[in-house]
C-alpha cells in the first residue's frame, strides 16, 4: 500500500481555511506534550497558557494591546506578499518608525500643542516608508534581493536605535541608562478603555485592516497587486508595472510597521529604549501566513500571536516556564500551517494495489 | 609583518562560519532548492553543539552533534517543501524563525555555561617559525576542515558524474526526471548537505570562536551567508574569497577598538550588514550575469506527476 499525492483540479478552498485552524490544534498538541515532557501538569499549563491571560477586562485589553502592532504589520506585509514582494524587515521598519516619530516627540516635549501626536504619527509612518524604499529602491533599480536587503536593514535599524538611546538622545536625568527621557502627556496616544492600558493605536490597527481590505478588494492598485502575485507574466502583458508594484508593496508595509512602532512608544512604552518590540515585525509575517494574507483572518491570527506572548509571560511568572517557549510556539504554528497547505493544492489517495496500478509516476 | 600575519589568522577564522554555511547552501541551491533557513539551522547547530560539549567535556563530539542537528533541521525543510510541496520562500522563513526560537528555548540554562574550546592546531617547531608558522600552521582545526570542505565541493560539483547530476536536477528537473534521476531524494540529499554545513558553521560559532551560547548569537550570518551566494554568483572560490572579506569586515570592529579610533562601536557593528546590502546591489545590477549562472529552477517546486 502506498499514498500518494495527487494533484486537485482546483485548490479547495476549505484546506485553505481549514489549515491555520489545523496548525494552531498542532500547537496545541505540541504544547501539552512539552509541558509534560518538562514535568508540569499539562492542563495546569495549558490554562495558564492559553486562558490565564485574558480571563479578566484587564488582561483581553492587554490581549488588544499587544495585538495591535502585530496586526499593522501583518496587514502591510499581507499587502506586499499577495504580489510576491518579500519584505521580511518590517521590524525594523517598526524600529525607524519608533525612532522617527520619537524623535518628534522629545523634539516637542515642551511645547504641549495637539498637533504633537498627529506628527508623531506621521513621521513614524514616514520613517517605516523610508527604511522600506532602500530595499524597493535596490531591487527596482539594482535587482538586489529585497528579502536579503529588508533584513540586514532590521540590524542596522536596531543599532541606529541603539546609538540614539546610548548617545544624543539619552535622558540626561536617567542615571546613565540607555533611554531616553519619558514622553510628555501629549505625546502619548489617548486611553481607550478606563482602567486598562488599550489605547487609541487599537483602533489605528483596525483601520488599517480595514483599509488594507478596501485596497487589496475594491481598489485598481490592489487588484493589479494581486495580477502581479498570481500570475507575473499576465501581469506584465496587461502593462502592470513591476517596479511600482514593488514600490506600493514595500512602501504600505513599511508604512504599516513604522505606525505600529510609534504606537509601541508613543504608547505602552511611552519612552525610547535600545529594545522596543519583543520581535513583533518577525511575528507579523507568521500573522500574515497564518490568516491567509486575508485582513480578516489576519485580524484572528493577531490576536492568537499576542495570546502567545502573553501566555509565555503568564507561564514564566507562575510556572516557571521559559518565556521563550512563544518564540517555539511561533515557528511551530507557521511550519504546520505550511505542511498542512499541502492539501489546499493535492489530495491524499491510498494506492492498494503494486504502485503500478496508480499514475505512471 | 607578524602582525599582518595574525590580522590573517584571525580574518580567516572571522570568515569560517561563512565559508561553511556559504558553501553549504551553495550546494543545496545548486539542486535548485532556495533555503533560506540558514539562521536558523545556525542557530540550532550552535546551541546543540555547546549543550553537548558542555555535557559530555568533548568539543569534537559537539561539533558532530552540531552538524546532525543541522541536518535533522533541513530534514523538516525538505519534508515541507519537497514533499509537501510547499512555498520554499515561506517555509525557509518559517524555518529561520523556528530555529531561533527552539534555540532559545533550549539554550536557556546554558546561557553562562563555559566550555573547553577547540584549540588552534600547535605544530612543535613549524607554528613558530616567523610569519609562515603563523600563515600556515597556526589555525583552528576546523579552519582547515572549511577549506577541505571547499575543496571537496569544488571536485564534487565541477569534476564528477554526481556533481554533474546534482547540477542538471537544478537547471531543469523535468529534464533530470525524464531520463531517471530520483530529482526528489537528489534535492533531499541536497538540503540536508546545507544543513549539516549551517549546523557546522553554528557549532564553530559556538565551540570555537566565540565559546559560549548566547541567544541569537549568528547575529544575521546566516543571512549573510545567503547573500554571499549570490554575490559569489554560486561559484564556490567566489563563496571563499567573500566570506574572507566579510570576516575581514567583522574585524574591522575590534581593530578599530585596538587602535583608540573615537567612534561609537555601533557604527562599526552596522558594517557587516551594510557592506551586505551595497555589496549585494553592485553584483546585482548586472542581472544578466545572475540570471546566467543562478540555477535554472532555483526556488521552483517540483512535483514527479506534473
Amino acid at each position: 500500500m502506498r499514498i500518494l499525492l495527487e494533484a486537485r483540479r482546483e485548490p479547495s478552498r476549505l484546506a485553505r481555511w481549514l489549515s491555520p485552524i489545523v496548525a494552531t490544534l498542532a500547537v496545541l498538541l505540541i504544547g501539552f506534550v512539552l509541558f509534560t515532557a518538562m514535568g508540569k501538569d499539562p492542563w495546569q499549563a495549558m490554562y495558564t497558557f492559553f486562558i490565564d491571560p485574558i480571563d479578566e477586562r484587564y488582561k483581553a485589553a492587554e490581549l488588544l494591546l499587544k495585538a495591535s502592532p502585530i496586526m499593522l504589520c501583518a496587514i502591510g506585509l499581507a499587502v506586499g506578499y499577495r504580489a510576491n514582494v518579500w519584505n521580511i524587515g518590517a521590524e525594523g521598519q517598526l524600529i525607524m518608525g519608533a525612532i522617527c516619530g520619537g524623535g518628534i516627540a522629545l523634539a516637542f516635549q515642551d511645547i504641549e500643542t495637539r498637533w504633537v501626536l498627529p506628527l508623531m504619527l506621521l513621521a513614524g509612518m514616514a520613517g517605516g516608508m523610508l527604511w522600506a524604499a532602500i530595499p524597493a529602491l535596490l531591487r527596482t533599480r539594482f535587482n538586489a534581493n529585497e528579502i536579503l536587503v529588508s533584513l540586514m536593514l532590521v540590524y542596522v535599524a536596531s543599532l541606529v536605535l541603539s546609538l540614539l538611546v546610548h548617545g544624543a538622545w539619552r535622558d540626561p536625568e536617567g542615571f546613565n541608562f540607555p533611554q531616553s527621557k519619558m514622553f510628555a502627556e501629549h505625546a502619548l496616544l489617548p486611553n481607550l478603555v478606563p482602567d486598562t492600558r488599550l489605547n487609541v493605536g487599537f483602533l489605528i490597527a483596525l483601520a488599517a485592516v480595514a483599509a488594507g481590505w478596501l485596497f487589496m478588494r475594491k481598489s485598481l492598485p490592489g487588484f493589479q497587486m494581486r495580477v502581479a502575485g498570481l500570475a507575473p507574466a499576465a501581469a506584465n502583458y496587461a502593462g502592470i508595472s513591476a517596479n511600482r508594484t514593488v514600490w506600493m508593496g514595500m512602501l504600505i508595509g513599511g508604512g504599516c510597521a513604522g505606525l505600529a512602532g510609534i504606537g509601541e512608544v508613543a504608547g505602552p512604552v511611552g519612552q525610547l529604549l535600545p529594545v522596543i518590540s519583543p520581535g513583533y515585525g518577525f511575528a507579523a509575517i507568521i500573522v500574515a501566513f497564518v490568516g491567509r494574507l486575508h485582513p480578516l483572518g489576519i485580524f484572528f491570527a493577531s490576536l492568537l500571536m499576542s495570546l502567545l506572548y502573553l501566555g509565555g509571560e503568564a507561564a514564566q511568572m507562575k510556572l516557571a516556564l521559559p518565556s521563550s517557549v512563544t518564540g517555539l510556539f511561533q515557528g511551530t504554528l507557521l511550519l504546520f500551517l505550511l505542511a498542512a497547505d499541502v492539501f489546499i493544492h493535492y489530495r491524499l489517495r491510498i494506492v492498494r494495489a503494486p504502485a503500478a496500478a496508480a499514475r505512471p509516476a | 609583518m607578524d602582525t599582518a600575519a595574525q590580522l590573517v589568522l584571525l580574518t580567516l577564522a572571522a570568515g569560517t562560519p561563512l565559508v561553511f554555511a556559504a558553501l553549504g547552501e551553495l550546494v543545496t541551491e545548486k539542486s535548485g532548492v532556495l533555503n533560506l533557513g540558514v539562521e536558523g539551522m545556525m542557530l540550532v547547530g550552535a546551541v546543540v553543539a555547546f549543550i553537548v560539549a558542555a555535557n559530555t567535556k568533548s568539543p569534537w563530539l559537539g561539533v558532530v552533534a552540531g552538524i546532525a542537528a543541522g541536518a535533522a533541521l533541513s530534514l523538516v525543510f525538505a519534508l515541507v517543501t519537497l514533499t509537501l510541496q510547499a512555498n520554499q520562500v515561506a517555509s525557509g522563513l518559517a524555518l529561520s524563525l523556528f530555529g531561533v526560537g527552539l534555540s532559545a528555548f533550549v539554550g536557556l540554562s546554558y546561557v553562562s555555561v563555559v566550555i573547553d574550546p577547540i584549540r588552534p592546531i600547535a605544530i612543535a617547531g613549524l607554528s613558530d617559525l616567523p610569519v609562515l608558522g603563523k600563515l600556515l600552521f597556526a589555525h583552528n582545526p576546523l579552519v582547515y576542515v572549511s577549506l577541505v570542505l571547499f575543496a571537496a565541493i569544488q571536485w564534487f560539483l565541477f569534476h564528477t558524474r554526481a556533481g554533474l547530476v546534482l547540477r542538471a536536477v537544478g537547471e531543469s528537473p523535468q529534464s533530470a526526471h525524464a531520463i531517471g534521476y530520483p530529482v526528489v531524494r537528489i534535492r533531499y540529499a541536497a538540503v540536508m548537505f546545507g544543513g549539516a554545513c549551517a549546523g557546522l558553521a553554528g557549532a564553530y560559532l559556538s565551540i570555537v570562536y566565540n565559546p559560549s551560547w548566547v541567544e541569537g548569537m549568528t547575529a544575521g550570518r546566516g543571512w549573510i551567508a545567503l547573500a554571499l551566494v549570490v554575490f559569489a554568483t554560486w561559484k564556490p572560490w567566489r563563496v571563499l574569497a567573500g566570506a574572507y572579506l566579510f570576516g575581514g569586515v567583522t574585524l574591522a570592529q575590534f581593530q578599530a577598538q585596538g587602535l583608540g579610533v573615537e567612534i561609537p562601536a555601533q557604527y562599526l557593528s552596522m558594517l557587516p550588514y551594510v557592506a551586505t546590502i551595497v555589496v549585494l546591489a553592485i553584483i546585482s545590477r548586472d542581472a544578466a550575469t545572475i540570471k546566467l549562472n543562478a540555477p535554472a529552477s532555483l526556488g521552483r517546486p517540483f512535483h514527479p506527476d506534473g
